[in-house]
């Protein structure tokens, strides 16, 4: 479903960063992927080349065969079919909370009113919080603005969903929800790939989890291969810092 | 612990009392300089004689075509028809009742004021005044959509847009005002009017010419107020929008320009406030604004002292008005 392939990337601004060397991934249909590693790895910059908000300098990033990265491919129509979920929410804070999820509804699919609204209704208590239908972002909890953007970003039916460290900007007490939301979401079979730094979502949900460090992938694998016998000294050295 | 039902009284301290005075003394003591200097020129002040210069009766006396004889006065509502029984011929006079001058079977001579009207006009300032009021809003109206657009292509990644967007605010901002009204009225007015004459065309009056110079001076300066506001508006914004699909002008027109737009509003008022008061210069090119109103009016009366104070608070009075207007906006926007 989505093969990355001789993927680099350099920053140059402020100093030289090689946020990504030579990366390959290739992630099946349904599979729940898990990027960890630490901060500066180049593991959101991985997740923001998927659907081309970064470009990269080269490789080629295939999303159901379609070249995402060629400036020839339309990429607001592989865009609709890639939900994504940011750390901050960037929920649009002019509009109530239906008519964040009903936008690109309308203005992306052409959906009618009706059929958008619809939608936005079903997910909203799919996500637990069809009561904030009429309220502003900002009347929310991060907890609840992040669920909202989850729902936001699955109106477009998408085939892969990304989350870029969802409930890193999180008060603590509020992970759990966004993170049961996401569970369900997996066990329902959506293809997603999570950078996260939640080691319990990671051993409990995915089918794979890909460490990364210096911009590359030093190791790949089931959870319990990861979490029980690590290959790589670097793998070892982190998990037990952030275990502890 | 104290109830806190009533707010406490605050005494404020002596100093405070003593500032307000000093304000005041000041104040006081600028006016009565001004008027012992007077003095000593021997001007002579005139206020009585300002309110015709703001509406005054336009008088019209309506005079006998010919030698004759009145026949009737017949009241039709509240006005009057005086038929004359002329030496040649018969005339109507419609007037009304109060201004009739001669009753039925009266002889007149040709040239005797048979009735006498009188209307309200506005003055030479309130038609000043009402055409500064017109050019601003006409030219804010041409700046706010110059500028948006301008402001737009200041942001977009097309260098043919940037680039231009980035001349035109450069120009315009980089020579004064006075001599952009000049080169629109003497260059691109002669231009234009000429290659109009040319082709049988009407000429396009001054005013336009004003209001296009005042119009893409305020437009520069709007560009970069929308561009700022654009550019304030946090790029996760247009991230979140472009992820799920939208193309960019789809993301500027339902995410970006609607927060750009809330951020923009007060310093676009003053903007406009500034736009008012440089309309002032637009009497130079024969535009009759309350600046040029006022110089004529002093022209002609003297009283230069009394007018020009009386112009200056007519743009106070426009100015402060528009800014309160725009206070009142920005409370109920920015909660």
């Amino acid at each position: 479903m989505i093969d990355v392939r001789n993927l680099s990337k350099t920053f140059w601004l402020p100093q030289r960063v090689d946020a990504l060397e030579d990366v390959s991934l290739s992630i099946a249909a349904g599979e729940v992927v898990v990027v960890i590693g630490p901060s500066g790895s180049g593991k959101s910059t991985l997740l923001r080349c998927l659907n081309r908000l970064e470009t990269a300098d080269s490789g080629h990033v295939f999303i159901d065969g379609v070249d995402v990265l060629d400036p020839k491919t339309n990429i607001n129509r592989v865009r609709a079919e890639v939900g994504m979920v940011f750390q901050s929410f960037n929920l649009f804070p002019h509009k109530k909370v239906l008519d964040n999820i009903t936008l690109a509804q309308r203005v992306v699919r052409r959906r009618s009113r009706e059929e958008a609204l619809q939608k936005a209704e079903y997910l909203l208590s799919k996500v637990g919080i069809r009561e904030k239908a009429g309220a502003y972002p900002d009347q929310l909890s991060g907890g609840q603005q992040q669920r909202v953007a989850i729902a936001r970003a699955l109106a477009m039916d998408p085939k892969v969903m990304l989350f870029d460290e969802p409930t890193s900007a999180l008060d603590p007490e509020m992970i759990g929800e966004v993170l049961e939301v996401m569970k369900t979401l997996a066990r329902e079979g959506m293809t997603m790939v999570c950078v996260t730094h939640e080691m319990g979502f990671a051993r409990e949900v995915a089918d794979r989890v890909v460490f990364m460090d210096g911009g590359a992938i030093v190791e790949t694998g089931t959870p319990e291969h990861f979490f029980v016998n690590p290959d790589h000294e670097r793998t070892k050295l982190f998990l037990s810092q952030i275990l502890k | 612990m104290r109830p806190l039902s009533s707010p406490p009284i605050l005494k404020r301290p002596r100093s405070y009392y003593i500032g307000a005075a000093a304000f005041l003394a000041i104040l006081f003591g600028l006016v009565a300089a001004l008027y012992v200097a007077t003095m000593q020129v021997d001007y002579v002040w005139r206020w009585n004689r300002i309110p015709q210069y703001f509406v005054y009766k336009h008088k019209i006396e309506l005079r006998a075509e010919a030698d004759g004889e009145v026949e009737t006065v017949d009241a039709r509502g509240d006005r009057h028809l005086i038929t004359l029984k002329g030496d040649e011929g018969p005339q109507i006079i419609e007037t009304p009742a109060e201004g009739v001058r001669v009753s039925p079977g009266d002889s007149v001579y040709a040239g005797d004021i048979l009735a006498v009207e009188e209307h309200w006009k506005p003055g030479l300032l309130m038609q000043g005044l009402w055409l500064t009021i017109k050019v601003s809003i006409i030219a804010t109206l041409f700046g706010v959509v110059i500028g948006l657009f301008a402001g737009i292509a200041r942001v977009s990644k097309n260098p043919a847009a940037r680039w231009s967007a980035l001349t035109y605010v450069e120009l315009i901002r980089g020579s004064p005002l006075l001599v952009q009204i000049f080169i629109w009225y003497f260059v691109l007015g002669t231009l234009f009017n000429s290659i109009l004459a040319k082709n049988g065309l009407d000429q396009i009056p001054p005013l336009w010419y004003g209001v296009a110079a005042m119009a893409t001076f305020a437009g520069a300066y709007v560009a970069e107020i929308v561009r700022a506001g654009i550019q304030s508006i946090h790029r996760g914004q247009n991230e979140a929008a472009r992820s799920l699909g939208m193309s960019y002008p789809q993301a500027m027109i339902h995410v970006i320009l609607p927060q750009a737009i809330r951020r923009i509003l007060p310093p676009l008022a003053g903007e406009f406030i500034s736009l008012i008061k440089d309309s002032s210069l637009l009497g130079i090119i024969a535009i009759r604004e309350l600046t040029k109103a006022t110089r004529e009016i002093v022209t002609v009366s003297l009283q230069a002292f009394e007018m020009w104070f009386i112009c200056a608070l007519l743009y106070l009075i426009l100015t402060f008005s528009l800014s309160m207007c725009v206070k009142y906006l920005e409370r109920r926007i920015v909660v």
